[in-house]
């Protein structure tokens, strides 16, 4: 086991709760202390980084929640996402925007005069969420594997069409244009810690287990007891719901929204990060997110030509000028997750978890490496 | 509406349902002996009209399909041994994970290749010439589709069920362990399954091609879900069920729309509709056999 | 628990056949038979997996036919499966925490909440897994991935796990499949611990004659899914019908 990442603690923390507590609150001032500098220093293309990276980890975790902890394949989650942009972006346009945008059909009545929080609209894209995922459970839930991702799958696709063709709701395919950018980056990581909060507080808890207990053998988790249908769409609505949030902080962050940019693809690249951090780890979902943010805005370069010009003393590379390839991006990320599938199957975390009890038992496995000379003794632990 | 407009509209249900038909025979097949949805198999539909697209301003017509449909077949059968291939012995998921992987794969190389740009295939002078049918003018094409998709099938069929390698395809539905056993080269036939199942694509591909003359790299993406969702109405493993759930479908989607014009928006949502409503009361599908789960 | 003409068909198959068992409290039964007789179909006609086209399940006086698995282990049945059911990615103890939770009040969104009773709730369960795994003689590997366990040991952390549910009633699926004659006498005192110790009744499935004899105190004997015979140890051993069955099954 490499530190200062370890196998999952047995149950429910049997650790120090104080130290742990002491030291979460002490990351989340840190945290918030970062945040902070980087609003004030960096560039707005770097915090729209920043907050992509917010935002996925939400989806990522929500996703993860529902497949990797509770083994159901479910490829409805850009449906979801697009149900919670929408019921936001209804919330905190305001009347006069909705007047305008609304230019074919008029917006319906009840609708034309809404006006919340951004917190509200958010919390409220999140229950709708839920609500949309609840529905969907009853029919869906009690098909396996397969079956369940092309249902999930044709829901999401149901979504969409009723998105584009209820216009007096939605205003169709034009889709809505200045939702107004309350997604800064106090609210994107204030979501993504009270995601992990919620998702965290339910994993380590028995509950938890149950959960994994379904994805392992549902039939033997019946035997014991258990409500597997239950805890399935009790699981399935929580992950709806943050899917939910995910996607109302995406509408209020790049501002414009519109049935077609929730397609398949979408829960592609979601289901691409959950499985690159490593399914079944909340730290991989954080982690394969930012990993992925970036390597998605990285692989960017391919798209614009570019110049190559290496002087490495013994030779040059170049002046080579390499076109932009429109498109090539995607062929990269495909072959990345075709890549990780098929050699790392685990992704970059696997199932371990980031812990305090891990992160303080490291100096003590560093030296017990460095130190002894005879393999066996400083193992385990 | 009139009957010649209902004729009009069954003719267009039968070349829909039979282009979903044959994309159908290929997923249903590749579930039938991997148990495993090949998400790229309505790409090499895609594929199979691009081919015939450039093959066709090279050589002669039947020569260029003969091209797309190897070609496709090809590109069918190294798909499955580069990308799925690795993945037999892994969980299920990961080789469908793979499938998608290979999917976008294929959708994007196209954009980089061909470009968005819609193209528009040459549809040779013969199939679109309007010819008259008692009181109707329709195309040849319309007929030619519905034709050669039966001749297909029946081909597939007799394949399936009167040689040696289709029995081994069927033996390995059933029990692949045993069939391995057997001392059957189960890559090959794997590769055989795939083949045939791209060949079928390819053609779906071409008569596509013929009927709606614009090629993109998209093209796959609809066609793609309805056909296995057609495989699935039918009975997911079953041939015949492939081919009577394209045909439902297509009659379904065609005719709805055409008893009411104003569903035409939601059209895309008919397949889906028809799959949730399958999954719900049959989820073995029309034809399909129950598995049970063995304590 | 009583059985009552139950029979159970699948397709052109029938598996059970009007069975009527009873099976006293307190006991411990035998269920034994050859291959095929289908006793692990009675098993799973008990727990629910099955619903039989025929007949009844009574327990403690309610029909359990026709009931949900998970309801049917909350009145009190718990078992183990013949084709060992663990939590594969589990831990030896989260296998047992499992088994815990059919009876436990609280419900999941307290979790967020942090409510006080919540976790007080967690400490029980967790204390009260490892106290059962102590007893088990599991203790030692509580963190262990369940999958690396050795066969004796996974056949006793599925006991352990149907005994944190708290049952009434235990069905064992064949406990002595693949032991050595140490093992399968340790078995033997071990079940007869757990009926004192919890106060269960205990019907059992098993080939290992041994093992029967030595711990039920009523065997009943099926055969293609219909009861041959019944009764006490020594009345099963001398029965020309069970003779029969065995040995002409032998051939």
């Amino acid at each position: 086991m490499s530190a200062p990442l370890a196998a999952p603690a047995a149950g429910p923390a049997a650790g120090k709760p104080l130290r742990d507590g002491l030291c979460t609150v002490g990351l989340l001032l840190a945290g918030s202390f970062l945040l902070r500098w980087a609003s004030g220093s960096l560039n707005g293309y770097q915090i729209q980084l920043l907050n992509l990276i917010a935002i996925n980890a939400i989806l990522a975790l929500s996703l993860n929640f529902i497949y990797g902890f509770s083994g159901m394949f479910s490829l409805g989650h850009a449906g979801f996402m697009a149900v919670g942009a929408y019921v936001s972006a209804l919330c905190i346009l305001t009347p006069a925007q909705k007047a305008t945008i609304w230019f074919l059909e008029p917006i319906v009545a009840p609708l034309a005069t809404l006006q919340t929080s951004f917190f509200a609209s958010v919390m409220l894209g999140g229950l709708v969420a839920a609500l949309f995922s609840l529905l969907i459970a009853a029919p869906v839930l009690r098909l396996g594997g397969d079956y369940l991702g092309i249902a999930t799958l044709g829901f999401a696709e149901i979504i969409r069409v009723l998105l584009t063709n209820l216009v007096p709701v939605t205003n169709g395919a034009i889709g809505l244009r200045g939702i107004p950018s309350h997604a800064n980056l106090f609210w994107n990581y204030a979501w993504l810690v009270i995601t992990l909060y919620v998702i965290l507080s339910i994993l380590k808890s028995n509950f938890g287990n149950v959960l994994k207990s379904i994805r392992d053998d549902d039939i033997a988790a019946k035997t014991m007891g258990i409500n597997t249908t239950s805890y399935r769409t009790m699981a399935f609505c929580v992950g709806g719901f943050f899917a939910g949030v995910g996607g109302a902080l995406m509408g209020s962050l790049i501002t414009t929204i519109e049935p077609k940019m929730f397609n398949f693809q979408l829960t592609f690249n979601i289901l691409l990060i959950v499985v690159a951090g490593g399914l079944g780890s909340v730290t991989g979902s954080v982690v394969g997110s930012a990993v992925i943010t970036l390597l998605l805005e990285g692989l960017r370069i391919v798209e614009y030509p570019f110049n190559i010009d290496l002087d490495l003393g013994l030779f040059r590379v170049g002046p080579v000028h390499v076109p932009g390839v429109p498109g090539m991006r995607m062929v990269i990320f495909a072959l990345v997750l075709m890549f990780i599938i098929i050699f790392r199957r685990q992704g970059l975390i696997g199932t371990r978890e980031l812990s305090w009890r891990a992160l303080f038992a490291l100096p003590s496995k560093i030296r017990g490496l460095v130190g002894r000379k005879d393999p066996g003794a400083g193992a385990g632990g | 509406m009139s009957f010649e407009l209902f004729v009009q509209n069954v003719f267009n249900s039968m070349t829909v349902g039979s282009l979903y038909a044959l994309i159908a025979i290929g997923y249903t097949m590749v579930y039938g002996i991997l148990r495993f949805i090949n998400f790229a198999h309505g790409d090499v539909f895609m594929v199979g009209a691009y081919l015939i697209f450039f093959a066709e301003m090279l050589v002669p017509w039947p020569v260029a399909a003969l091209i797309a449909i190897a070609g496709a077949s090809l590109l069918g059968i190294l798909v499955d041994q580069t990308a799925y291939r690795p993945l037999r012995e892994a969980p299920r998921i990961s080789a469908l994970i793979s499938a998608i992987g290979v999917s976008f794969l294929l959708e994007n190389l196209a954009v980089v290749v061909f470009t968005g740009l819609p193209r528009p295939a040459v549809q040779p002078a013969w199939m679109v010439r309007p010819i008259a049918v008692g009181g109707l003018r329709v195309l040849p094409l319309t007929f030619l589709v519905p034709l050669v998709t039966a001749a297909l099938v029946m081909g597939l069929l007799y394949v399936v069920y009167r040689t040696r390698p289709g029995l081994a395809m069927r033996a390995i539905s059933r029990d692949i362990e045993t069939t391995r056993m057997m001392g059957v080269s189960i890559n090959r036939i794997i590769a055989l399954t795939f083949g045939l199942g791209s060949a079928l694509a390819a053609a779906a591909g071409i008569m596509w091609a013929m009927r709606y003359p614009q090629i993109h790299p998209y093209m796959g993406v609809f066609p793609g879900f309805k056909a296995f969702i057609a495989a699935v109405v039918g009975g997911i493993g079953s041939i015949r069920g492939a081919v009577l759930g394209g045909l439902l479908l297509g009659t379904v989607e065609v005719m709805a729309i055409a008893f009411n014009p104003t569903l035409s928006g939601y059209r895309d949502a008919f397949a889906f509709v028809l799959l949730i409503v399958i999954l719900i009361f049959m989820p073995t599908g029309l034809l399909g056999e129950k598995n049970k789960d063995k304590i | 628990m009583e059985i009552n003409g139950v029979t159970m068909r699948f397709g052109g198959v029938t598996a059970i056949d009007d069975l009527t068992i009873s099976v006293p409290k307190g006991g411990i039964t035998g269920l034994i038979g050859p291959n095929g007789a289908g006793k692990t179909t009675v098993f799973n006609v008990i727990t629910g997996f099955y619903k039989p086209q025929k007949g009844e399940v009574v327990f403690e006086g309610r029909r359990l036919d026709g009931m949900p698995s998970h309801l049917i282990c909350r009145l009190g049945v718990a078992r183990t499966f013949q084709n060992i059911r663990l939590f594969e990615q589990g831990t030896v103890l989260e296998n047992v925490m499992v088994g815990c939770h059919v009876r436990r009040s609280c419900q999941w969104w307290m979790a967020p909440l942090a409510l006080p009773g919540f976790f007080k709730e967690e400490r029980r369960i967790r204390n009260k897994s490892l106290d059962l795994l102590d007893k088990l003689n599991l203790a030692s590997i509580a963190g262990h991935k369940a999958s690396s366990l050795p066969y004796g040991a996974q056949r006793r952390l599925e006991i352990a796990r149907a005994l944190a549910t708290e049952p009434a009633f235990l069905l064992l699926d064949e406990p002595a499949a693949g032991m050595n004659p140490q093992e399968s006498s340790d078995l033997m005192s071990f079940i007869k611990k757990i009926r004192d110790e919890f106060d269960l009744s205990i019907f059992l499935i098993e080939h290992d004659m041994k093992v029967v004899m030595g711990v039920c105190s009523q065997i009943w004997v099926m055969e293609y899914g219909r009861l041959i015979a019944r009764g006490s140890p020594a009345e099963i051993k001398s029965d020309p019908k069970v003779i029969a069955a065995y040995l002409g099954a032998q051939e």
